[in-house]
């Protein structure tokens, strides 16, 4: 029952492997995260598998160590705009009426500025600390999450068979957890591997902007920034983070693909 | 003028996960169509009827392949012809009319550029005598207002319309042979009667030959000369109209031929279980009542059938019965007691009492739950059965749907289009209901699933005595099935009654028109009725 | 009578002005009431109880909100928006020449981006699931994977530090000759184009095929028209507005991009200036920027909107 596709296992070890080295940075990065090992820049050697930064700290353990923001930043975030929009946009779809136009119009004001502004512009007054940071992500991103899941709840909530449960004198919640939910699982799974992706390139770009995590602190887009200048002189220190973002971004695309071709299988019927 | 010799088609499929698979949709099917004649094609959905109509232009849809056999046009076999020369001749030769008119209309042209387009790009004539050849086409094929509608756009003209124009854009470059698919399917049973009598007097007055695709016998025996029977890509039955209808050799023809005879004993009147009275209703945020001061009553173990074509407000009065639409004025009387106008004022017994089943199985059941939980629902849900009592109860009932035991642990998408039919009837009977509101239940159902459906529904009225609100646009349903009719046209009850009266004149402009309306299974029905039109509107 | 269409239009403009409105009570919120104090952000670790009475009075920080919400708006409607708190330069005047430089660098990468994504998106359909299909979708879907900055120091470290072909950093000045000043923009264009062009290709690509399989297209390909009449008579005219929807509704993607690509490349526009003040905790420049980049960003999308109006047939031609 269970076949799953090559490109799939490709992207679901992969992922697994970075969800690995993030939780168990500590264990396996080789030196400390901002810890000084040698003069800067020093090129790859055996010491230092991926060379040295801008200040003389080992890459390999500065990137193992800021995997570990990104990726608990971006998880984070998408947690909480998951949450948050999931329920919401389900809310909005199932009770329909006022709430749903109050909570539909926010998010399209919400829409109306690209986030990366609203963030900056949140930022320009708020603390840059980790927890605002999820937050404001989050919330901005909630908003997308809504208008899926509210999409979805629609398509649902309209069928003949919410109808019939309906009819049947079943309870609002058993409506929204029996009836919806399962038909809209895989789609939302699906979208958050797209948004976890989205959370990891918006965290890495405001940090690359000096917004982000901050120094000492380790993570891809910082890293990226620190080690900007080497670039000129041939060091390509700085563009060692865009491999890990890529191959983790194109592993969690991967993944969700799959998981969203197993739904359209699942509708098509089995008999056809 | 069209010959084809043992035609098989074949397509690649590719079902997700797996690796692509070949599959033949038509296997080693011969006939010919000789100038000025009609072929019927008839089948269920899936007997392969367009595709061997497509192939007489050499077409296939989505990896569609010809790959044995020959189809000769005009004496040539078009399996060879390259690119260029089926340009040629699709257009020319050969021209097509769709089932869905609004969706093969190009929405941003006029239709008077799309009619003539062919003939202009062919270079079969000028423009101007190609604008006058499609002003005559539209005279011919009865549609108001001829000199100017090819001014219009698809969307400012009707379906029954737009069915006609497309018939003159397949006309109007005078070609050898057109075929017809599914022409009328989509329209209601008024409209398409006139659209059925515009195309066949069109086919006669030009000569044209034509392929004429249907699932109903009913509408190709008014049509055609010869038919072709197919089922799953096979041939059954191939011979002249009259005797496929007269005298069919198969079984499965015969079954095609009896379709919608059942015919059913009236119950006599008895006191109602169900009554409403003066319901009117309309749906928030507008100013119009789709339900007109209905009055209807139903007896217990009878059937009502409410009739009407599309927006005739039908459906409308089965949501203001089950409480989904409260009706601004009136009473529903149910079962002795007064119903609460909506959902949420009334007691589980009245939910549980009162089942529905809908016209789209697929979507009235939830695709992530299996029979068994499907069915069990209710049993646990209005009395509170569990384990094995419940399965015991949920095998019975799939007994009674004449289901086997393996079905309980199948998902809805591993049922063909009757099982799923049939598990929401068993859905609804788990209630033990004294009434059950079937919603157009047999419309999407091919004629021999759907006769299975009502001797099924009438068997288990017959056992369990409960109640049926049947509502449909077929007459041949109604005849299968009522107890008592309610003709309904615009939200409103124009013909109510036992139905050996509703059925007998004299008819009201409506019935009369709705009656006579719906194809018969005999040869020159169509001739007798436009014939009786007309010297009824000479009358007037 | 009114053409029904004209009402539409009027409305949806009327409705985006609005927007716009409540888009700038957003960001004034969002900047001034929110619990994280300006002056003291501001001063941040150096304030003392004066300073801080001192630079909220200067601030206008004890009216109520919506005394100040107004006067700001009152000022950004007559063209003033206000001075930057750190130099004290007039914020309009100084975003002025960013503003245009900004408009010329996304301008440039929209005139590449655009053609070169129609362009790859009709190949992609032409060739759909063979190879030069699978070619394009498999780079594209690389180039949206990795963020636009890190797509600039790849740039950068190819074309200017491998290959010596290319200025690293995007300088330009006052009277520059237009051909220098495009050689000096190559790589931010390049970058731009590469981090729009994958949605940009993509969405085209899924709005053509959507035309292509409609079942006009099919009923004229049953009457033996040939495949550029198809196209140029049924497909075309159909799909234009999609396309110009879905262009349109990337180039405001476009806005947020420039943001970063101007950063990496240190080339003086609104971009820099926004995250530049955002740093300095400059208050009214950030409102300021958020507000122009918020009123492109809405008018992009309006132009979107009102395209797929004026284009729909059934619109246009009434019953």
């Amino acid at each position: 029952m269970m076949r799953i596709p090559i490109s799939a296992l490709i992207g679901l070890v992969f992922t697994g492997a970075y969800f690995f080295c993030a939780i168990f940075a500590a264990w396996i990065a080789p030196y400390g995260m901002a810890e000084v090992v040698g003069d800067s820049w020093e090129p790859w050697s055996a010491a230092h598998l991926l060379g040295t930064d801008t200040i003389g700290r080992d890459l390999l353990s500065r990137m193992i160590w800021g995997g570990q923001t990104t990726i608990f930043v971006a998880a984070a975030a998408t947690a909480l705009s998951f949450g948050l929009g999931s329920v919401l946009g389900f809310i909005a779809a199932v009770r329909g009426g006022w709430v749903d136009q109050v909570l539909s119009r926010g998010v399209d004001l919400m829409m109306s500025i690209p986030s990366l502004i609203s963030a900056l512009v949140v930022l320009s007054v708020m603390p840059v600390t980790l927890p605002v940071l999820i937050l404001v992500m989050g919330l901005l991103d909630a908003t997308r999450v809504f208008r899926l899941a509210r999409a979805v709840a629609v398509d649902i909530t309209v069928m003949d068979y919410v109808e019939a449960a309906r009819l049947r004198g079943e309870k609002q919640m058993w409506i929204i957890f029996r009836e919806i939910l399962p038909n809209a699982l895989s789609p939302l799974v699906a979208e958050m591997g797209l948004r976890f992706i989205f959370a990891v390139l918006f965290i890495s770009t405001l940090s690359f902007l000096g917004l982000g995590v901050q120094p000492p602190m380790a993570d891809w887009g910082g890293i990226v920034k620190e080690n900007k200048e080497g670039i000129v002189y041939g060091i390509p220190a700085a563009l060692i983070p865009a491999f890990a973002i890529a191959t983790l971004a194109i592993s969690v695309n991967l993944v969700a693909d799959w998981v969203l071709n197993r739904t359209a299988s699942l509708k098509g019927g089995r008999n056809a | 003028m069209l010959e084809i010799r043992n035609l098989r088609i074949e397509a690649t499929s590719f079902p997700p996960g797996e690796p692509p698979k070949n599959v033949v949709l038509v296997h080693d099917v011969s006939v010919t169509v000789q100038k000025g004649k009609v072929l019927g094609l008839i089948g269920e959905s899936g007997a392969g009827k367009s595709t061997i109509g497509l192939s007489a232009m050499s077409y296939g849809r989505g990896g569609v392949r010809l790959t044995g056999g020959q189809v000769l046009l005009n004496g040539r076999d078009i399996r060879a012809a390259g690119p260029a020369d089926l340009r040629k001749l699709r257009g020319r030769e050969v021209t097509y009319v769709a089932q869905s008119a609004a969706a093969a209309f190009n929405p941003a042209k006029r239709l008077m550029e799309q009619v003539i387009e062919t003939s202009l790009l062919h270079g079969l004539m000028p423009r101007p005598e190609a604008e006058r050849r499609a002003v005559d086409l539209f005279r011919q094929l009865g549609l108001p207002n001829p000199e100017t509608i090819g001014t219009r756009f698809p969307h400012q003209v009707s379906g029954g319309q737009l069915q006609r124009v497309m018939t003159a854009m397949a006309l109007c470059p005078r070609p050898d042979l057109v075929i017809f698919d599914e022409p009328t399917t989509a329209l209601d049973v008024t409209t398409q009667i006139e659209v059925l009598a515009a195309i066949k007097r069109a086919i006669h007055d030009t000569g044209v030959a034509a392929l004429y695709i249907t699932h109903d016998l009913a509408v190709v025996a008014q049509v055609a000369d010869d038919i072709l029977v197919l089922r799953g890509g096979r041939k059954v039955e191939y011979g002249p109209t009259r005797q496929i209808i007269k005298d069919p050799q198969q079984d499965y023809t015969r079954a095609l031929v009896s379709v919608r005879s059942l015919d059913h004993a009236e119950k006599p009147e008895a006191p109602p279980i169900l009554s409403v009275a003066q319901v009117t209703a309309r749906y928030k945020g507008t100013n119009f009542d789709v339900l007109k001061n209905v009055t209807v009553d139903l007896a217990p173990g009878q059937t009502l059938a409410v009739v009407g074509e599309s927006g005739s407000g039908k459906s409308t009065l089965a949501r203001a019965i089950t409480g989904l639409l409260p009706p601004t004025k009136g009473r529903i009387t149910f079962a002795g007691r007064q119903l609460s106008p909506d959902l949420k004022g009334r007691s589980k017994d009245d939910l549980r009492e009162l089942q529905m089943i809908y016209q789209m199985a697929d979507t009235a059941m939830n695709p992530r739950q299996t029979v068994g939980t499907l069915i069990g629902r209710p049993l646990e849900f209005y009395f509170g059965l569990k384990g094995e009592a419940k399965n015991k109860r949920i095998q019975e009932l799939l007994d009674q749907i004449e289901m086997g035991r393996g079905f309980v642990d199948r998902y809805p998408a591993e049922l063909s289009g009757g099982q799923k039919q049939r598990v929401c009837i068993a859905r609804a009977l788990a209630a033990k209901p004294k009434l059950i509101i079937c919603d157009e239940v047999t419309s999407a159902l091919d004629p021999l699933v759907a006769d299975g459906i009502l001797k099924l529904l009438l068997n288990l009225q017959a056992e369990a005595g409960v109640a049926y609100l049947f509502i449909t646009h077929d007459l041949a349903t109604v005849r299968a099935i009522a107890d008592r009719i309610a003709v309904m046209y615009r939200g409103a009850v124009v013909r109510y009654g036992q139905k050996s009266d509703v059925l007998a004149p004299p008819f009201d402009d409506y019935t009369d028109l709705l009656l006579s309306s719906v194809p018969e299974m005999e040869l020159g029905w169509l001739e007798d009725v436009i014939s009786r039109r007309k010297m009824a509107a000479a009358g007037n | 009578m009114v053409h029904p269409i004209l009402t539409l239009v009027a409305q949806r403009v009327a409705l985006g002005i609005l927007l716009l409105f409540a888009a700038s009570v957003l960001i004034f919120v969002g900047t001034q009431i929110l619990p994280g104090d300006v002056a003291q952000s501001i001063l941040g670790q150096s304030a003392t109880p004066e300073t801080l009475a001192n630079l909220r009075a200067e601030l206008g920080l004890n009216d109520p909100p919506l005394t100040r919400y107004l006067n700001w708006l009152g000022g950004v409607l007559q063209g003033d928006l206000g001075v930057a708190l750190t130099n004290g330069q007039n914020i309009a005047e100084a975003m002025g020449k960013r503003l245009g430089n900004t408009l010329f660098l996304a301008g440039c990468a929209a005139i590449v981006a655009v053609p070169l994504a129609i362009g790859l998106g009709l190949l992609s359909v032409r060739y759909r699931n063979r190879w030069p299909d699978k070619v394009i979708s498999t780079v594209t879907l690389a180039t949206i994977s990795v963020p636009e900055f890190l797509i600039g120091y790849i740039a950068v470290y190819i074309f200017s530090v491998q290959f010596r072909l290319l200025p690293s950093l995007a300088t330009v000045y006052d009277g520059m000759p237009l051909g220098e000043r495009l050689y000096a923009i190559s790589l931010p264009v390049l970058v731009l184009v590469l981090a729009v062009l994958g949605h940009m290709m993509r969405t085209t690509r899924a709005a053509i095929l959507n035309v292509l399989e409609s079942a006009y297209v099919e009923t004229a390909e049953l009457k033996g028209l040939s495949p550029f009449t198809i196209i140029a008579r049924h497909a075309l005219p159909n799909a234009v507005a999609p396309v110009i929807t879905v262009v349109m509704l990337n180039m405001a993607y476009l806005v947020v991009g420039v943001v970063v690509v101007e950063v990496v490349f240190v080339y003086p526009g609104m971009g820099q200036y926004l995250v530049d003040h955002v740093s300095k905790r400059d208050v009214p420049v950030v409102q300021a920027c958020g507000l122009v980049f918020a009123a492109i960003y809405i008018s992009l999308n309006l132009v979107a909107d009102l395209v797929s109006i004026l284009a729909n047939p059934r619109l246009r031609h009434p019953k």
